[in-house]
């Protein structure tokens, strides 16, 4: 792990919430141009419908093929409203499913890029079957056959985070942020006042270095000139490692790591 | 049953919940949330908490649950030492918990163990509305995840009574990793075979409902209970609306396709027993 000692010391948890969702940031798509090659993007979920907020399809990575999925922003305001600020629907999650079944038929392992502000809580999305969508998800990416690195670019809120980012090893770039719940969201719950997002964000420890020394991701993306040529390495060398596992052995860390996350008293 | 016989029996009921409404005893009374109508705790008691004059659903404590299913004195609990380490260390966490564990002698919102329901052995997990309104932390992911497992070492069939708020607020992300726990213990349990049916309580929401509330082999739920992922508030806030007549709820969520069966509380122990009795191993 290494980090940008500058930053570090002059950012509130808050101050990255607020970076990690700035219309600067780069998107799915600039992660896709940036580090894969022939993407091509495999639309649907076979069952009612295409939900464009969440972005899936195949491509190379090194000469390996492999499967990408990931939440989609968009680069302004128009293209925002399109991919509903990457607020995944039930749709979207069960074509996520679709291809990471598809994945593990042919034994490609999955890259996904994590960026939402959570799943969409919306009318259809709830009658559409939202927390079967996400749940099966989870459940299918806990036992999936073939190696999952999830990377967590932007917003990684709550469950609709987690039904991307059930994986072998979760990497956050510095200043993105993983939380239960938007801050916003957690001071209104808690203290009935969304105003206090910012210290919310502090109490929360959302931040890629909080989440790191819980042990609840496995490495941290410093966020310099040189982003993606780290990240690139990262993922390459990671998944040569994860690749070279053999099937069971896979299957019994990835169990491992979420069994033994959140230690008890047993009195 | 011929005409007869129902005439008689509603003439009886009527006569028995008139003196129920009386309040023959000196039994405090507890009044419906839905209607107002108020009758004695002994009624409600042996009503399985339903309001005989609207229908509605009041929230059972474990105990009550553990009642109305299993066979008397069959229940064996487990892990009740369990406690929270407040992995987060959050403001003011560590004495809520210590005063809800006074007020309600459990230690989480969750209660497990093994009962049989008609002489066949079960594990049972029961999440408690008194604690935080039953939200899943660390103790509860936990819980969930070693019944799960317990059931999966003695091939046994795993019921969950889910009722819950969602995540909790205060174990922050180790909250939302416990969706990932339980979803994977689950998964690997019904994978080798086993039988895990889950009965979604009201209200079911948020992170129990997007994982192992509804990963259930077969998914009951009863009558009238909220059921969903986000909250109707924050639904509303987002898509500045008012929400259709009876979304969210039980009987919607049957029409959408979410759940098996909606069970009446009288009738959940014999539909429990039916089930685990044709998926004898």
């Amino acid at each position: 792990m290494s980090e940008n000692k500058h930053t570090e010391e002059k950012l509130s948890a808050y101050d990255r919430v607020k970076l990690a969702r700035s219309m600067e940031r780069p998107v799915i798509t600039d992660y896709i141009d940036r580090l894969f090659d022939d993407f091509i993007e495999l639309r649907g979920d076979r069952l009612h419908g295409e939900d464009e907020s969440i972005l899936g399809g195949i491509a190379m990575f090194h000469g390996i093929p492999v499967t990408v999925i990931g939440h989609r922003k968009g680069k302004n305001t128009a293209e925002n409203i399109r991919y509903n600020f990457g607020m995944g629907s039930p749709e979207g999650y069960r074509k996520a499913n679709r291809l990471m079944q598809q994945a593990q038929k042919f034994g490609r392992p999955i890259i996904t890029i994590v960026d939402t502000p959570g799943a969409y809580p919306g009318i259809d999305a709830e009658n559409h079957g939202q927390s079967v969508a996400l749940a099966e998800n989870i459940a299918t990416m806990s036992c999936l056959k073939t190696p999952i690195i999830a990377v967590i670019t932007g917003e990684g809120s709550s469950g609709g985070a987690l039904a991307l980012a059930t994986a072998d090893k979760v990497f956050m770039l510095e200043n993105s942020v993983y939380s239960i719940l938007s801050p916003e969201g957690f001071a209104s719950i808690l203290w009935k006042d969304a105003s206090k997002a910012p210290e919310a964000s502090e109490v929360m420890k959302l931040t890629a270095k909080d989440l790191y020394s819980f042990g609840i991701i496995d490495d941290i993306v410093p966020e310099d000139e040189n982003m993606f040529e780290k990240l690139d390495e990262m993922l390459l060398d990671e998944l040569k490692i994860l690749q070279g596992m053999d099937e069971t052995k896979l299957l019994q860390n990835r169990y491992e790591k979420y069994r033994t996350m959140g230690s008890v008293s047993h009195g | 049953m011929d005409m007869l016989d129902i005439l008689d029996n509603k003439k009886n009921s009527l006569k028995l919940l008139q003196d129920e409404r009386k309040g023959t005893s000196s039994a405090k009374l507890i009044q419906c949330p839905q209607c107002g109508s108020e009758y004695d705790s002994k009624m409600w008691k042996k009503r399985h908490r339903i309001c005989p004059d609207c229908g509605y659903y009041m929230a059972m404590t474990p105990k009550e649950r553990i009642r109305l299913i299993a066979d008397e004195s069959s229940f064996a609990p487990m892990f009740e030492k369990m406690e929270s380490l407040d992995p987060l260390s959050f403001p003011g966490y560590r004495q809520k918990l210590t005063s809800l564990k006074e007020k309600t002698k459990h230690r989480d919102a969750i209660t497990c163990g093994t009962a049989s329901i008609g002489g066949i052995k079960v594990c049972i997990g029961i999440l408690d509305h008194r604690f935080f309104m039953g939200s899943m932390g660390t103790v509860v992911g936990e819980q969930i995840a070693s019944l799960t497992e317990y059931a999966m070492d003695n091939k046994l069939p795993l019921i969950i009574f889910c009722l819950s708020g969602g995540a909790r607020m205060q174990e922050g992300m180790f909250s939302l990793m416990q969706m990932a726990k339980t979803s994977a213990a689950v998964e690997k349990f019904k994978n080798n075979g086993g039988l895990y049916i889950s009965v979604l309580c009201h209200p079911t929401t948020g992170g129990v409902s997007a994982s192992f509330a509804f990963l259930g082999d077969i998914i009951l739920a009863e009558p009238g209970a909220l059921i969903g992922f986000a909250g109707p508030r924050v639904i509303e806030d987002t898509i500045g609306q008012e929400l259709p007549e009876g979304f969210q709820r039980a009987e919607s969520q049957e029409k959408n396709g979410m759940i098996d069966k909606i069970v009446e509380r009288q009738d959940l122990r014999d539909v429990l027993y039916k089930i685990i009795k044709m998926h004898a191993r």
